[in-house]
């Protein structure tokens, strides 16, 4: 049976189209050697995000998924948070509500 | 109608430049006051619009990207992004959300967020000469005085 692993990976500054393509090999890069089931991208320290970062965040859904892992998204800014569902990913299981006592659960925002 | 202020921003479609030409916008846009919201939304809509340049216009090459920037009464506001590169052939069809000619990790979602997170857009093209994107907010500003 495997070993339900999660990975937290800490995002800083702006996720814009010069930034994105570092950002994705250091994520992939951990990643691919992990093969982690979950994926927490926490978004606490980035100051800007436009659609590069939507294709950031499908990218590595698409990768998560490849091996039936899960991709969960945290801390949020309110600006970006109105981006992703402009973009559509409130229809998509990755955000996570406050964790409780251990426990965590995610909903559709 | 005559701009109360204006500004003219050059420079090469390298990626560095993004992050200037948010920059760039952002310090235009304090004389209106906005409120954090309203900066968010221009310094996105712009950093899709120079991003276009970078990514499409100037593919394979440098090119330069003017950032003209004028402010009208009532907290108007009124950004050109202009470069001369390869063009549009099918503007309707590119401002189609998901549509992108960049590749995988391209969402393609470029012109829907100029769309939103502004008033008014407007893109010109012409294949082999470049394109202008014409973005309209009005900057209500903290205390709801536009100027």
């Amino acid at each position: 049976m495997p070993t339900e692993t999660r990975k937290r990976i800490l995002l800083n500054g702006d996720i814009d189209h010069h930034h994105a393509s570092a950002m994705r090999q250091n994520i992939d890069a951990v990643l691919c050697e992990e093969r982690p089931s979950a994926l927490e991208l926490d978004f606490s320290g980035v100051t800007f995000m436009d659609s590069s970062g939507i294709g950031l965040i499908m990218g590595r859904y698409r990768l998560l998924n490849s091996w039936g892992g899960k991709l969960i998204v945290t801390h949020i800014p309110p600006h970006i948070e109105k981006l992703m569902h402009l973009a559509g990913l409130g229809c998509l299981p990755i955000f996570e509500e406050t964790v409780k006592e251990g426990m965590s659960y995610e909903s559709n925002q | 109608m005559k701009a109360i202020n204006e500004s003219r921003v050059l420079f090469p479609s390298l990626s560095a430049n993004e992050s200037f030409a948010r920059a760039a916008v952002s310090a235009f846009a304090l004389q209106c006051d906005p409120t954090l919201t309203e900066l968010n939304d221009l310094r996105t809509a712009v950093s899709e619009a120079v991003t276009n340049c970078i990514v499409h216009a100037y593919r394979d090459c440098i090119g330069d990207i003017l950032l003209y920037m004028r402010l009208f009464e009532n907290g108007r506001m009124v950004i050109k992004v202009r470069d001369h590169g390869c063009g549009i052939a099918d503007v309707e069809k590119a401002r189609e959300p998901l549509m992108t000619t960049g590749g995988e990790e391209r969402a393609g979602l470029g012109f829907s967020v100029m769309e939103s997170f502004t008033d008014k857009m407007r893109v010109i093209s012409h294949v082999g000469r470049g394109t202008t994107v014409i973005l309209e907010k009005y900057i209500h500003g903290k205390n709801g005085n536009a100027q």
